[in-house]
């Protein structure tokens, strides 16, 4: 669970950071570009099945984990308090987890689904969706794809943002949990980890809610 | 602190042997001091059923000095009551007010089956300790103290996590009913000692394969069992254990 759940951490650092590239407000040139050279890299495309069975390693481990913990306790206390000894989202991880996979079904459908196969998600047409031009190049216009999703359309930006602040609560819990599930725990880097824990979620997920309200409000030109 | 006396509801588990279904039963327990420990006032309950002609409730306690770790009782939704760092036999009346209704349910696990009533059977930690948790040495006389230098660090940290008293409200508390708190106090009490090293691969791997089949859930890091640990115990020692158990697997030939 901590190793995937780590690789899944190093992989939302670099898609948060090149989605991010959206804020340079240039019409999505630099965002494309980078997606651009990300989408055509033997090594990026490589990594993607990768990151597909990790991410399906990562899905079954909690579901094996759902098994076998609601097994050690077949029946329940009736007056139970855990609030007074743990945090709410530590032991809801598989609830938080489901809310981000119905999420990610939406968000692939939405992103990858049209850039890898060409609009075969009948978002909209193919060389309007998935086609722009960057230094006489053609390259998937996923800027353009992001303005089409997201302007005009408050409930997908509502669903993005609930996806968000779950996955927000899911990290909060999973980051540090990872190195203690690694026996990483000592008395001078467990504060500094879980700090950095804290830091790395909420970064990342204020970044990653700012895109669809950015472009919901019409922030970037 | 002021004493008073104090008029109660209880609602007490009863289940009459592993097989039955068990219900929570009410009682009401008047002029209960607030000097009285929660055990004495259960004594005084006792007694009240046994002069009915009831059959008494029946719970584990042996020392009453919160060190032996039979005082299994999940009081008002956490093991061992409200006060933390705190067993059973140690919580005093004086944590509750006159006229405060309290639910007293055993330990829920698979691994811990309910005997009767609040009584739970925790023969699934001593099986686990069977599987590892001891050290082989020839007998004959204790060599000196001195002829084995210890880090103080060490001995310290093997000291506090020899505190953990088997109670089992890690278990409790946990919302995966894991025993990784006190499987792991026990492989770290060891581990960081040189007593301990000749076997230190083989507990670790032993002891956790003996905990997996005892049907205890799995570790995944609420930390509510160091919260409601009566000694104390620190998720640091599932750290360890942790450790232990990646190094012994990569380096045993099994």
């Amino acid at each position: 669970m901590g190793l995937t759940g780590l690789f899944l951490i190093t992989f939302l650092i670099v898609h948060c950071g090149l989605n991010a590239m959206i804020f340079f407000n240039d019409s999505g040139e630099t965002f494309n570009h980078w997606g651009h050279l990300m989408g055509t890299n033997l090594i990026i495309r490589t990594m993607e099945i990768g990151l597909f069975l990790f991410l399906i390693l990562h899905i079954v481990q909690g579901l094996i984990l759902w098994k076998q913990n609601s097994a050690a306790r077949p029946s329940k206390y009736i007056v139970n308090k855990p609030q007074e000894n743990s945090k709410w989202y530590s032991r809801s991880m598989g609830l938080l987890g489901t809310l981000i996979l119905v999420f990610l079904v939406l968000h692939l459908y939405h992103f990858w689904t049209p850039s890898r196969f060409g609009g075969m998600g009948n978002i909209r047409p193919l060389e309007e969706a998935t086609l722009g031009s960057y230094d006489n190049q053609e390259v998937h216009n996923l800027y353009k794809e992001m303005l089409f999703v997201f302007q005009n359309n408050l409930l997908v930006v509502i669903i993005y943002i609930l996806g968000v602040i779950s996955l927000f609560w899911h990290l909060m819990h999973g980051f540090q949990s990872a190195f203690q599930t690694f026996g990483l725990n000592h008395k001078k880097y467990t504060p500094l980890i879980k700090a950095v824990g804290v830091g790395y979620s909420v970064i990342i997920c204020l970044l990653f809610a700012l895109m669809p309200v950015a472009i919901y409000l019409n922030w970037l030109s | 602190m002021e004493h008073y006396n104090m008029n109660l509801t209880l609602k007490v588990w009863r289940q009459r042997n592993n097989q039955a279904t068990g219900s929570l039963e009410t009682y009401l327990v008047k002029d209960i001091s607030s000097e009285m420990s929660f055990l004495e006032m259960f004594d005084v309950l006792n007694e009240q059923l046994i002069v009915a002609g009831d059959d008494p409730i029946a719970f584990d306690h042996d020392c009453r000095e919160g060190i032996c770790g039979q005082c299994s009782m999940h009081i008002n939704g956490r093991a061992h009551g409200p006060w933390t760092k705190n067993t059973t036999c140690q919580l005093h009346m004086r944590a509750f007010q006159d006229g405060d209704t309290i639910v007293v349910e055993p330990w829920r696990s698979k691994a811990f089956p309910v005997i009767k009533d609040l009584v739970v059977d925790r023969s699934a930690f001593d099986r686990v300790i069977q599987a590892g948790g001891y050290i082989s040495v020839n007998t004959g006389n204790a060599v000196d103290a001195n002829s084995l230098p210890i880090d103080k660090k060490d001995a310290d940290d093997a000291f506090m996590a020899a505190a953990c008293i088997g109670c089992g409200a890690c278990v409790a508390a946990c919302v995966n009913s894991s025993a990784m708190l006190f499987v792991s106090a026990k492989v770290s009490q060891l581990a960081l000692l040189p007593q301990g090293e000749p076997e230190r691969e083989s507990r670790v791997l032993n002891m956790v394969a003996q905990m997996d089949k005892e049907s205890f859930g799995n570790c995944s890091n609420t930390y509510a069992c160091e919260a409601e640990c009566p000694k104390g115990i620190s998720v640091a020692n599932i750290a360890r254990m942790n450790r232990e158990y990646l190094k012994a697997g990569l380096s045993t030939e099994s």
